[in-house]
């Protein structure tokens, strides 16, 4: 199957600077979250695929059309939300965003129809006879969220959509996103400086800095790659046999307080086990946490070690201390 | 997809053809330019003098009508190249206020707005968004330069038969290429202006300037060192000669005026001097190149984003 983004030794310099560095990869998710601090190169790998930067050595391809030789048919199955406020000045927003449809190609009749149900389906169905000028910037960013998903494009690049917007607006256009993303018409490629936008909205990122990819992974595989860590708080019963039977069955473990264990799932034991020998010992588990890495631990892994090549798979077992995702506290080798 | 769904869908329908669609941009723009009464105003005012001349050339060809107003055909403008060449420069005037009028904001208020990334991240390159731009421009100073130009030539020919017509066919050429030459100078420099300033007053000022600081800075040059070489900073007078080239009445001296030399040889002698306009390559080589430098700030400033060393 074509990748969605493939990136091959793309590298992009302005002047003398490099801004991009060899960036290899593939990208295949339905949302994929492009992440990374100030400056890392995010916003002009952005502006690289849309052409507006021309690479200075090697290439990508969006879905199998390459962006230099290709470029205006690959500019024709994307939508690009940019992350400044951008829209066309004494202009109605029902008119900007046909004339953003008629420029993508699609014949004046039907632009007009598809202006419309953009806005509705942005919410500013209302509003979309007012001049985009005179809108609050939460409905500025719906109209340009609505410019770039007027035409259908197959896929959608969204800079930092929820900048700038008060709770109520960002979850309306988080909510907006995953509708998209779900409905399976288009892929999403999203940047943005906050975790949690990308935590709700994608399944693949691409983590950056300085120019490198310091991460790139599916973020629901990641998240379970430390299914095998476990917390324990028990009750009652013969806590030390039935921590003795634990290490029988080759797990290790480590005791916190007088009801807290944590372990290591050896790979043959299952969940199942756990509650058969604390069954036979008169134990209660009383709740069973597994470590799984929020996005957060991913992106400060990735900065940790953000050398070009190495991704988190590598990072998530390296047995650097991480912090639990439900917030209890770290959990390392060390205490193991 | 139906309104009340509010779900997002693909488009699946037909698409129109990828050469026109930097057309788009000047049906939106033109719609836009004639909003203003202003405008529209000026816009009606630039049909007088082709309606004046139209009346002329009627006149010309209608006894009964010169018998009634009293007028003898020999003191009424002869309709020749020279009747075209007026009519050319007339035109181009108002061509001047019209763009004056429409260009400036064409670009600034897309750069002052950051709309450039959202035309250039569509099917549509660079150039055609200058195309867009400068077709709104051309457009409208057609309608009021080459075309009633023509229609005007068009309508003595067929009052004054096919002979004239045979004689003066030349003459289709000089009115289009006089008017095409104006008005792409006219665009390429107001579109350049626009693409510099984010400001509408300013930019409208810029180019009213650039048309007329110039001029006079030539004037007080010829004035100073009695030559007529500061024609060549002039626009107006650079076009002029043009325009006078392609009607076949182009003179290189254009007069003579009695002075004192600050010469050695006829220190404190008064005499006659010769008066020579620019040769008609200069001109065109002037044309030439504020055209190319024009063509080189818009690759510079219309961009999607700008990056700044």
């Amino acid at each position: 199957m074509t990748s969605v983004i493939e990136l091959e030794q793309l590298s992009v310099t302005f002047g003398r600077r490099p801004i991009l560095k060899s960036l290899d990869g593939a990208l295949n998710g339905r949302a994929i979250g492009l992440l990374g601090p100030n400056g890392a190169g995010k916003t002009s790998l952005i502006h690289t695929l849309l052409g507006f930067h021309p690479p200075t050595a090697g290439t990508a391809r969006i879905f199998g059309q390459d962006i230099t030789t290709d470029a205006k048919s690959v500019r024709q199955t994307v939508g690009y939300m940019p992350e400044r406020d951008s829209f066309i000045a004494k202009m109605s927003c029902v008119h900007f965003v046909r004339l953003m449809a008629e420029l993508s190609g699609i014949p004046a009749k039907h632009a007009l129809e598809r202006a419309h149900e953009a806005l509705f389906f942005v919410g500013l169905g209302e509003a979309r006879y007012r001049p985009v000028d005179s809108y609050s910037l939460g409905m500025k960013q719906l109209a340009k969220l609505a410019q770039a998903i007027v035409h259908g494009p197959k896929l959608i690049i969204l800079d930092e959509p929820t900048n700038g917007l008060d709770p109520p607006t960002r979850s309306r256009m988080i909510s907006l996103i995953r509708q998209i993303r779900d409905g399976g018409r288009a892929r999403i490629l999203l940047s943005s400086h906050l975790l949690r936008d990308v935590e709700e909205c994608c399944d693949e990122i691409l983590v950056l800095k300085d120019g490198h990819i310091a991460a790139n992974c599916n973020l629901e595989e990641e998240r379970k790659a430390n299914r095998k860590f476990i917390e324990l708080e028990t009750r009652g019963g013969d806590r030390s046999a039935f921590i003795e039977a634990i290490g029988d069955l080759g797990c290790e473990y480590a005791l916190s307080g007088e009801r807290r264990i944590k372990l290591i799932m050896n790979e043959t034991v299952q969940i199942a086990d756990l509650y058969r020998i604390a069954l036979e010992h008169g134990v209660q588990i009383r709740r069973l946490n597994f470590k799984r890495d929020s996005l957060e631990d991913i992106f400060l892994k990735a900065m940790e070690n953000g050398n070009a090549g190495e991704g988190v798979s590598a990072l998530a077992n390296n047995g650097n201390a991480i912090k639990n995702a439900d917030g209890n506290g770290g959990m390392s080798d060390g205490s193991l | 997809m139906a309104v009340y769904e509010h779900l997002y869908e693909a488009y699946e329908g037909e698409s129109h053809s990828a050469w026109s669609r930097f057309l788009v941009i000047p049906r939106y723009a033109l719609r836009e330019t004639f909003k203003s009464k202003l405008l529209t105003t000026i816009f009606i005012l630039c049909f007088i003098y082709p309606l004046i001349a139209t009346i002329l050339v009627y006149l010309h060809h209608n006894a009964n009508a010169l018998a009634l107003l009293q007028i003898n055909v020999r003191e009424l403008l002869p309709i020749d190249a020279s009747f075209f060449q007026t009519f050319v420069q007339v035109q181009g005037a108002f061509a001047f206020i019209l763009t004056v009028l429409v260009a400036p904001p064409l670009i600034s208020r897309d750069l002052s707005n950051n709309a450039l990334p959202l035309y250039l991240c569509r099917p549509l390159s660079r150039t055609e968004y200058v195309l867009g731009k400068m077709t709104v421009i051309v457009f409208l100073l057609s309608l009021v330069t080459w075309i009633p130009g023509l229609l005007l030539f068009f309508f003595q020919a067929s009052l004054a038969g096919l002979a004239w017509l045979w004689a003066n066919i030349w003459m289709i050429q000089a009115i289009f290429s006089s008017s095409m030459i104006w008005i792409i100078l006219l665009s390429l420099l107001a579109l350049a202006v626009s693409s510099l300033v984010k400001w509408r007053v300013v930019a409208s000022g810029a180019l009213l300037g650039m048309f007329f600081v110039p001029r006079a800075f030539g004037e007080i040059i010829n004035e100073l060192f009695l030559t007529r070489a500061g024609h060549l900073i002039s626009f107006w007078a650079t076009m002029d000669s043009i325009w006078r080239g392609l009607f076949g009445l182009f003179k290189r001296q254009t007069g003579t005026i009695r002075g004192k030399v600050d010469s050695p040889i006829y220190e404190g002698q008064v005499v006659d001097i010769v008066l020579l306009e620019p040769p008609l390559w200069a001109s065109w080589l002037v044309i030439a190149l504020v055209c190319a430098v024009c063509v080189w700030l818009l690759s510079r400033k219309v961009r999607a984003y700008e990056v700044i060393k």
